[in-house]
């Protein structure tokens, strides 16, 4: 074990040279979560204290779902809490440090819940480096009880921002399709859940079939496909109020939408004879325009995350693959190309802009596959394999991707997560079966 | 004491290999082109009836993987649909456009959408009015059958018309 410490000393060293300007107290509990598989660092996150029974116990919650997300990110190991030797009361108790290095524990977080006499609650943590001694973070959040749950990822976020130097993505939701029913006639719902599973609820009542659901950027709103009245037509849907309309007037069928960057546009599929090309509508002022104008299918448009781009799926070159043009429309490039018959779909700009995730069906196995590439078509790598695997949505802070795998024969549909990496694939369970995933951003 | 975890394994990045094949395109075994004239059996469907359309005429067209022209088997059957249409004037018919599961959902409905279009361009060029015919696509939502194997896949890869 020491000679494994002294071994990753010197990296340490210079990555703090590198980290001088952070404004934390010193920046060594430190994860490089782009170098590929990380062994996850031990971390002992106690159950927050509180003094009645229900605080106690929403402390208790609180610190186990810190746990859970830090877990699943594949990053964090929290350590079993049986093997604490200390027992932290509150958060001005002085943490003994020999105790946790014991563990193994590189990391501590301390925290507690109070209730103020206006009924709200405090809860505050405290992030300690372990072996430096020092405190790297600290806060505290007043709040609905109700809300104990938001606070419990917002400090989850925070501990992850500390360490890895990204920002988090466990303060959010995940929209998607809950399937029932009959494979040949399947029931279908909008859905939406925490990250993590929690707080879920069905948005529709399954009467008409709908699919594609995807979150605006800036408020609480979804625009999906839905069946209403048996005409395909692309809706906007607003969590909070429940309110439905559906986005424009075309003749033909609606489809594939996407928001734009800035939350103002959606960009989308309009068959016209049978024709689908690709639109895009100014939800101000509801104009619409055309931006590709071909014999083929031009779809599942999504735009860059400055907006001045777009990537689309399109079999203009005989079979369906990825193109890139600017959101004019103009000069089409094709990306994808791979090594033999595969076809491509689906692609998804990265938050970061940095890579642009797809699905591929490759037509040498049979199997699909989810990838990604940069936006100039270089660097494709294929991260998770299935029967059907199908529609990537990219973590906020783009680190991550989730997608839906399909059985064969009418099987299960689920939702898995997968690293960036191509390591720590994790099920994201669902009630019911699960497709369409779309990841909010950051709550605000 | 400082500590920085680098454990870090470089990604060996999955590269697929495809090699080129063939899919297979089943084409479904055409059906005799049905005579609108001649008497139905004494136990049969009446000749004006839905379930003489579906049955007889036969409502369904198949398509080859991630194609959309009318091969000879569609013609010949849509031959009689445009016939029986014109017979009876009054009905107007839906033809859904639907794909088998090896496709993207988003791609799918825009194929499926294709499909009901040929469909429909090639009842109107047989003389059926446009106005009669509509279109919607289901993309891979609504298959006749599940499992997974191309005999399945070509059933599914269809123009339905659904005489209203």
């Amino acid at each position: 074990m020491r000679n494994v410490l002294k071994k990753i000393l010197c990296a340490a060293f210079m990555a703090t040279a590198v980290l001088s300007a952070a404004n934390l107290a010193h920046a060594e509990v430190k994860i490089d979560i782009t170098r590929g598989r990380v062994e996850p660092m031990p971390i002992a996150i106690p159950l927050f204290p509180g003094n009645t029974p229900e605080l106690q116990q929403m402390g208790k919650d609180i610190s186990e779902v810190i746990a859970k997300d830090l877990e699943r990110s594949g990053l964090f190991k929290p350590i079993d809490r049986k093997a604490f030797l200390q027992e932290l009361t509150s958060l001005d108790v002085q943490p003994r440090f020999a105790d946790w290095r014991t563990l193994s524990a590189q990391a501590l977080v301390q925290g507690s819940v109070d209730q103020q006499p206006s009924g709200q609650i405090r809860v505050a943590f405290r992030l300690w480096d372990v072996y430096g001694g020092q405190q790297l973070e600290g806060k505290g959040y007043g709040t609905d009880p109700g809300n104990w749950r938001r606070v419990a990822h917002m400090i989850a976020d925070l501990i992850y921002t500390t360490i890895t130097g990204e920002s988090g993505y466990f303060d959010t939701r995940i929209v998607y399709i809950a399937e029932s029913g009959p494979a040949i006639n399947k029931v279908k719902r909008l859905a939406i859940m925490d990250q993590d599973g929690a707080s879920h609820r069905y948005l529709t009542d399954g009467s008409a079939l709908v699919l594609t659901p995807r979150f605006s950027p800036i408020g609480p709103e979804i625009t999906y496909l839905s069946y209403f009245k048996n005409v395909p037509r692309v809706y906007l849907f607003n969590i909070d109020t429940g309110r439905q309309e559906v986005l424009g007037d075309f003749p033909g069928m609606t489809y594939a939408p996407r928001f734009s960057p800035d939350g103002n546009g959606v960009t989308f599929s309009a068959a016209l004879n049978g024709n689908s090309d690709i639109y895009t509508m100014d939800l101000r002022t509801r104009r619409m325009t055309r931006l590709t104008d071909s014999p083929a299918i031009d779809t599942s448009p999504c735009y860059s995350p400055k907006g001045d781009q777009m990537t689309f799926a399109s079999d203009r070159g005989g079979s369906q693959q990825i193109y890139v043009m600017n959101a004019d429309g103009s000069n089409p490039q094709r990306i994808s190309f791979g090594t033999g018959k595969g076809r491509y779909g689906t692609p998804v700009w990265s938050p970061r802009g940095d890579l642009i995730a797809f699905t591929r069906y490759a037509t040498s196995d049979g199997n699909f596959y989810i990838g990604v590439m940069k936006p100039d078509g270089s660097g494709e790598r294929l991260l998770a394999q299935g029967f059907l695997v199908e529609a990537p949505t990219w973590s906020p802070n783009g680190r991550v991707l989730m997608y839906f795998a399909q059985s064969p024969n009418g099987g299960r549909t689920r939702l898995f997560s997968i690293d960036l990496t191509g390591y720590n694939q994790r099920e994201i369970v669902t009630p019911q079966d699960a497709s369409d995933p779309a990841w909010s951003p950051l709550s605000p | 004491m400082k500590l920085r975890f680098l454990t870090a394994v470089v990604v060996a990045a999955v590269f697929l290999a495809a090699c080129s094949t063939k899919k297979e395109e089943t084409v479904k075994a055409a059906a005799s082109t049905p005579t609108i004239s001649a008497p139905a059996p004494a136990s049969g469907p009446a000749p004006d009836s839905i379930e003489y359309f579906n049955t007889v005429v036969g409502n369904v067209v198949t398509f080859g993987y991630d194609k959309y022209d009318i091969d000879a088997a569609a013609q010949s059957k849509l031959k009689g649909q445009a016939a029986w249409l014109k017979q009876y004037a009054a009905r107007t018919l839906t033809v859904e456009g639907h794909c088998d599961e090896r496709g993207t959902r988003e791609y799918n409905l825009g194929l499926g959408e294709r499909r009901a279009n040929a469909v429909k361009q090639f009842l109107i060029a047989e003389g059926v009015s446009a106005n009669r015919v509509k279109t919607i696509s289901y993309g891979k939502e609504r298959p006749t059958c599940v499992s997974s194997d191309e005999a399945c896949y070509s059933k599914n890869r269809r123009g339905a018309s659904l005489v209203q």
